[in-house]
């Protein structure tokens, strides 16, 4: 069986952010891109189901801009197979990239479909789950361990209270949680083999999906930010704070 | 306008979450509330209880026992013919169902609201909590996340809402519950706790985690929390973890001991009401958040700390 990993091209996680003046968004330029790392460790777990003969052809996916590219060399050079880039320069929203993953589904016919739970720069943690909504399969977020046994597929989710176990039929939806797994660095020749893996380039309309966004985004700002506070000097003084704040 | 609120629940008791999601759904209009469980009457007559919930709607099924996606999607977007906008708390419950709804429902979700500021119009954080987008929706229904901290928790008392049965949507048959390592603790929880004592890497290991942060945290009768390296290195379970993509916690003094204070750590305490820092590196970007800092070795601090209480 296949598995279909859709991989974002995000602000690198050691970034921070900054607020354009007009208020219009966040700033882009010379900011260094990287994968999403709840997809890098997408990748990893799609690699390791294959390393463990689970899965024989894992196709990765992205849906941005020509730059993406770079994102999808970065998966194939980890182990992907071959990529499909769905270009366009335009924001797509949770919605439209489940729609068009739906119709690259279609496509690559996959058993599992390893997304992760959460993209770092819009922070929706949707798609995967409205992905599963739109192709009628079962649903295993925030993944801590993956086993598929047959036609089923056992999922291990990081939930509020600790861990809960789910039993997916496959073909299934599975969102990454940050202890699944460690993905592993590609290594220089995977990087140098992985520039002659097939990678296809689609738009959002040979899928006739149309991408209009539903949010207008009026504004983003600066979250307000916090007073400067105060060193001290040693424990005696601290506890002196906390006793003035009355909670020791 | 009519809102649903999604109840998260345990077939016994409802959480604070959604109590603030109540809040922030009666900033749209009326609220009706619903229960989807398995031998849930109790959860359904405390929604009840909750003041300004104008109906009660339970949906009492073993398919929704477990309130698997699956199975529970289908029941809420049912529902939504009835009602202009559902909320969910923005708990690991919500965030698994809701987006399933939105996308039934072909309406684009508004994830982790902070505010609601007109009819169709929200601010949320973006990139960590390091901006915040003011996002107005244009779908004919309205699917949200609510962040808990954000909203003051409704009364749990003073309502009488009318509770109503709602026929089961089935069992999807696409996926079962295998089991749960739910921890019991006898701290309080995080997400509602009113002090935190929270550890990092540097608390080396499972054993110098408990001998160091869980006696400070019962001296204060606190919640424990962790950074993720914490958590990723073993010295206490998934659940503890604070920050961008673990719990989201706010409460009136957060101590944060041996944790160097990295964005994503920030984004998930910096709206606690006083931050207190001990770390042995004196430019340690949690100092930039702390209103109180004490550089300085933790393995002399905090058995000082505990002396001196
Ligand atoms: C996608 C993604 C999501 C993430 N989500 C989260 C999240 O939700 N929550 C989270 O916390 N992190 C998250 N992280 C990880 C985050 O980037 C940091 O790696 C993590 O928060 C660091 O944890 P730490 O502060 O405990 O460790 P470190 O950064 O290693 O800091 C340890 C600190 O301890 C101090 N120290 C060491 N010894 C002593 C001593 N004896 N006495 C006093 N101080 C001492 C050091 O000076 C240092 O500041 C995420 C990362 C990614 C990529
Ligand atoms: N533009 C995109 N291209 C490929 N995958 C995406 C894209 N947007 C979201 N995803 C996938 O969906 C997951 C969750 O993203 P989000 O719902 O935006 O938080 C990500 O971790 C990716 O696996």
């Amino acid at each position: 069986m296949k598995a279909l990993v859709p991989v974002k091209r995000v602000i690198d996680y050691n970034v921070k952010p900054r607020v354009k003046a007009d208020g219009s968004g966040v700033d882009l330029s010379n900011v260094k891109m990287s994968m999403n790392p709840f997809d890098e460790i997408a990748v990893e777990q799609a690699i390791r189901l294959k390393e463990a003969g689970k899965i024989d052809e894992i196709v990765a996916v992205s849906i941005g801009p020509a730059k993406a590219q770079e994102t999808l060399r970065t998966a194939l050079a980890m182990g992907a197979d071959s990529a499909v880039l769905v270009e366009t320069d335009e924001t797509v929203e949770p919605l439209a990239v489940a729609k068009i993953l739906k119709a690259v589904a279609a496509e690559v016919e996959p058993g599992l479909i390893i997304l992760g739970k959460q993209a770092i720069d819009d922070d929706s943690n949707q798609t995967g789950q409205m992905l599963a909504a739109l192709m009628d399969l079962p649903q295993g977020t925030f993944a801590s361990k993956v086993e598929v046994e047959g036609d089923h597929v056992s999922v291990t989710r990081e939930v509020d209270g600790g861990l809960e176990t789910v039993k997916l039929s496959v073909p299934a939806i599975i969102t990454t949680d940050l202890r699944l797994n460690e993905p592993r660095y590609a290594s220089l020749p995977n990087i140098m083999k992985a520039k002659k893996k097939p990678l296809g380039t689609k738009t959002p309309a040979d899928y006739g999906v149309d991408i209009a966004p539903r949010l207008k985004t009026l504004t983003v700002a600066e979250p307000p930010v916090r007073q400067a506070g105060v060193k001290v000097a040693d424990v005696d003084e601290l506890v002196a704070k906390l006793k003035a704040m009355g909670v020791a | 306008m009519k809102t649903l609120v999604y109840v998260d629940h345990d077939n016994a008791n409802l959480g604070d979450a959604t109590l603030a999601t109540v809040t922030a759904a009666s900033k749209l209009g009326e609220v009706h509330l619903l229960v989807a469980g398995a031998g849930c009457a109790a959860v359904g007559e405390a929604a009840a209880k909750i003041a300004g919930v104008g109906k009660v709607h339970v949906a009492d099924d073993a398919a929704y026992e477990h309130q698997l996606a699956e199975n529970v999607a289908p029941l809420i977007a049912g529902l939504m013919d009835a009602h202009d906008a559902v909320l969910f708390p923005a708990t690991t419950t919500g965030k698994n169902i809701a987006p399933r709804v939105a996308a039934l429902l072909d309406v684009m979700q508004i994830s982790d609201i902070l505010s609601v500021e007109g009819e169709k119009t929200f601010t949320r954080p973006i990139y960590a909590g390091n901006a915040i987008a003011t996002v107005e929706s244009t779908d004919a229904k309205l699917v949200i996340t609510v962040r808990g901290t954000a909203f003051d928790k409704a009364e749990a008392s003073g309502g009488s809402a009318e509770i109503e049965a709602v026929a089961s949507t089935g069992d999807a048959g696409k996926s079962s519950f295998v089991g749960a390592e739910i921890a019991k603790s006898e701290r309080p929880e995080l997400t509602s706790a009113k002090i935190i004592v929270s550890g990092g890497r540097a608390l080396k290991d499972a054993e110098t985690f408990e001998a160091t942060i869980m006696p400070l945290a019962d001296k204060f009768g606190a919640g424990v929390g962790a950074s993720r390296a914490a958590v990723d290195a073993g010295y206490v379970p998934n659940d503890y973890q604070v920050g961008q993509t673990g719990k989201i916690v706010a409460p009136e003094v957060y101590i944060a001991i041996g944790i160097s204070g990295a964005i994503q750590h920030l984004a998930g305490m910096k709206d606690s009401k006083t931050i207190i820092a001990i770390n042995k590196d004196e430019d340690a970007p949690i100092f930039q958040v702390a209103d109180i800092g004490l550089v300085a070795d933790l393995y002399q601090a905090v058995p000082e700390l505990m002396e001196k209480l």
